[in-house]
């Protein structure tokens, strides 16, 4: 069709002199290309735009979380990751018969929970306050969100030392009041807790920007009617903030719940000199930590693979819960 | 830019949904009502009581504390962290301190690396992700929304996923150790792309696209002249929080580098917590010179970064 097109008009216009007709030749010509360069251009240009996007997405993406997948079926060991041995499902039999994989799951789920339920409230209570008028409002949100500039390493490496059993500041204080030092690394709890306040910590303050955005965008017709109907300030919060609300808190426990289930370098630091085992009972070893340990100083990265796995389809089955659960809320409100 | 309607399909259609109809059904209620209160004002423009300013004070010693106190204790020695009560106030040690972890614990070549990185990854995701985040909010092209999809799906996935066929393919091309294993795979971002759309969305009229597109110019003359300059202030701050981001990425920088090789700050910090260097005030040094640099970008920059995650939130 490209090339007939210019040829029709040569034959209508037949009596023209030549030269005239090839110049009108030539600019058909040029115009039916431009045009088509343009067509192509509109046509093909949206995927060269996405192309290094998803270029490096299927490469250091998508195929990697395949290839798990595949690597999770196989013997494979650190020390050479090319010899693959098929094994079937023996990965995640081998791992439901651990222990340490149960004790990896309790703790990323007990540790998860400490950290991310006080976490979201302390966060909502911040940006409910920063959403008042106040003198050096800037001020505030740039001191609360400074933590989220420091990296898990550095703000493990203090927490360490603050919570230390025998000069540590936390334990200091405590004796101002008449308790007891705490021992926190060796316990359960207390370094569940311990590693915990480190991920309040970080997170906090991001999580109540994110808040304060929502809020703002709350139409304030909404407080005036709930202020005439006569509603307290906190009346106000439980019936006009928190259900507008809604989707963002969604969006926050999601994406802290996926946080939760990664959770890593905290634990890894808060051990100080032991390595990956989290403590030296194990006492805060989390999922993510237990992947480490099994991939790259046990040198098993078939299992570490199997264990990705099983990490994944918690996420999953905890999306799956939050979905339930968001729906209920909503039908029963 | 209307930041109701595009945090909706950011949520999933269902949820989104429910929540405007709910919405518009009480704004129609308050709409009528307010006319009668105004002057009283609404709840959220009251001032702050002296109860919030103390709280908020008390949270804000708490986020800094820690900060500050790093530095206190690389200011001081080994024994006198071993004491009681701990040091408050500063100590004389601080550059001696600070020399150590430098020579070291590698922080010197550590903080280059991070750097690099960091500004690699940050340049690539903005770069890209303004590329991609414009086809995807002014084009139209087949299988438009499917790719949309995947983008927001990947955001989803953990890193974990991954990480033992991207070390397998780092050691295949022999890459262990060197900086690229830990910049290309962090080069895109699914949210980088989903940040750039919604801004887009809003901040690019589509008729400047197509008035372009009448002058004659091609996509990549539009992308120029137009999307740059009109994204400009979105990429600012996708630069930024990436750069953040990648400064303290930590579980593939600690997999894919060693602390003797090319170590990111990250990798470097922890080489000094497993106790390489026993000495407490030379490990807060470290932490401090790792903190330091996001520290001083913060007290520079620290609005446009608040301003940019209020942004990204409401529309992420």
């Amino acid at each position: 069709m490209a090339t007939d097109a210019p040829a029709a008009p040569s034959e209508k216009e037949g009596a023209a002199p030549a030269t005239d007709q090839d110049a009108i030749l030539r600019e058909e010509r040029r115009r039916e290309r431009r045009s088509r360069w343009y067509r192509r251009d509109v046509r093909w240009s949206p995927y060269a735009l996405i192309a290094p996007f998803f270029v490096f997405f299927l490469a250091f993406g998508l195929f990697p979380l395949l290839y798990t997948g595949w690597a999770s079926l196989h013997r494979v060991e650190l020390t050479a990751p090319t010899d693959m041995e098929w094994v079937g499902l023996r990965n995640f039999s081998r791992l439901l018969s651990d222990d340490f994989f149960w004790n990896a799951l309790r703790n990323t789920l007990t540790i998860g929970v400490i950290s991310t339920v006080p976490q979201l409230l302390m966060a909502l209570a911040i940006a409910h306050m920063l959403n008042y008028r106040l003198r050096g409002s800037m001020f505030f949100r740039v001191a609360v969100l400074t933590p989220y500039a420091t990296s898990v390493a550095a703000a493990t490496l203090v927490f360490v030392l603050l919570f230390g059993r025998d000069y540590g500041m936390i334990n200091w204080a405590l004796n101002m009041v008449g308790i007891d030092p705490v021992d926190w690394q060796n316990g359960t709890w207390t370094s569940q807790f311990a590693v915990s306040t480190i991920v309040i910590w970080r997170w906090t303050g991001y999580n109540a920007l994110i808040y304060l955005a929502a809020m703002q965008s709350i139409p304030d017709d909404l407080y005036e009617s709930a202020a005439l109907d006569g509603a307290s300030r906190w009346q106000q919060f439980l019936h006009v903030t928190v259900p507008s609300l809604r989707p963002t808190i969604l969006f926050t426990v999601v994406v802290s719940t996926i946080g939760a289930t990664q959770l890593f370098g905290e634990p890894l630091l808060f051990n100080g000199s032991a390595g990956a085992n989290g403590g030296s009972d194990h006492q805060f070893q989390t999922l993510g930590l237990y992947l480490y340990e099994q991939g790259w100083v046990n040198l098993h990265l078939g299992r570490a693979s199997a264990i990705a796995w099983t990490m994944f389809l918690i996420l999953l089955l905890i999306g799956a819960v939050n979905w339930l659960v968001s729906r209920r809320l909503r039908k029963s409100s | 830019m209307s930041t109701t309607t595009s945090r909706t399909p950011a949520l999933g259609g269902e949820h989104g949904e429910n929540g405007s109809a709910g919405q518009r059904d009480q704004d129609g209620k308050g709409g009528k009502r307010g006319k009668g209160g105004k002057g009283k004002g609404a709840g959220r423009q009251l001032h702050g009581g002296k109860i919030t300013y103390a709280v908020l004070t008390l949270f804000t010693v708490g986020s800094l504390f820690p900060l500050v106190w790093t530095a206190i204790a690389a200011s001081r020695n080994n024994t006198r962290l071993a004491q009681t009560p701990p040091p408050f106030w500063f100590g004389g040690n601080l550059f001696k301190n600070l020399e150590i972890a430098w020579t070291d614990a590698n922080m010197g070549t550590a903080l280059f690396n991070t750097t690099l990185v960091a500004g690699s990854i940050a340049a690539g995701t903005v770069l890209f992700s303004t590329l991609a985040g414009f086809a995807f909010a002014k084009l139209r092209f087949r299988f438009q929304n499917v790719l949309l999809l995947m983008v927001i799906g990947t955001m989803m996935v953990p890193p974990q996923l991954s990480v033992v066929p991207l070390y397998m393919m780092v050691a295949k091309l022999s890459w262990t150790d060197q900086l690229q294993s830990v910049i290309l795979p962090t080069l895109v971002s699914a949210f980088g792309v989903f940040f750039m759309r919604q801004y887009l969305l809003g901040a690019l009229p589509g008729e400047l696209v197509e008035a372009a597109r009448v002058d004659g110019a091609s996509s990549w003359r539009v992308v120029w002249h137009v999307v740059f300059p009109a994204a400009r202030p979105a990429m600012a701050v996708l630069g930024m929080l990436t750069f953040v981001m990648a400064w303290n990425d930590f579980f593939w920088p600690i997999i894919a580098l060693t602390q003797n090789g090319s170590p990111t700050v990250q990798v470097a910090l922890t080489g000094l917590g497993r106790g390489y260097i026993p000495d407490q005030s030379v490990i807060m040094a470290g932490a401090l010179l790792g903190t330091l640099p996001l520290l001083i970008a913060f007290v520079l920059f620290g609005k446009h970064i608040v301003g940019g995650i209020m942004q990204g939130a409401v529309k992420g």
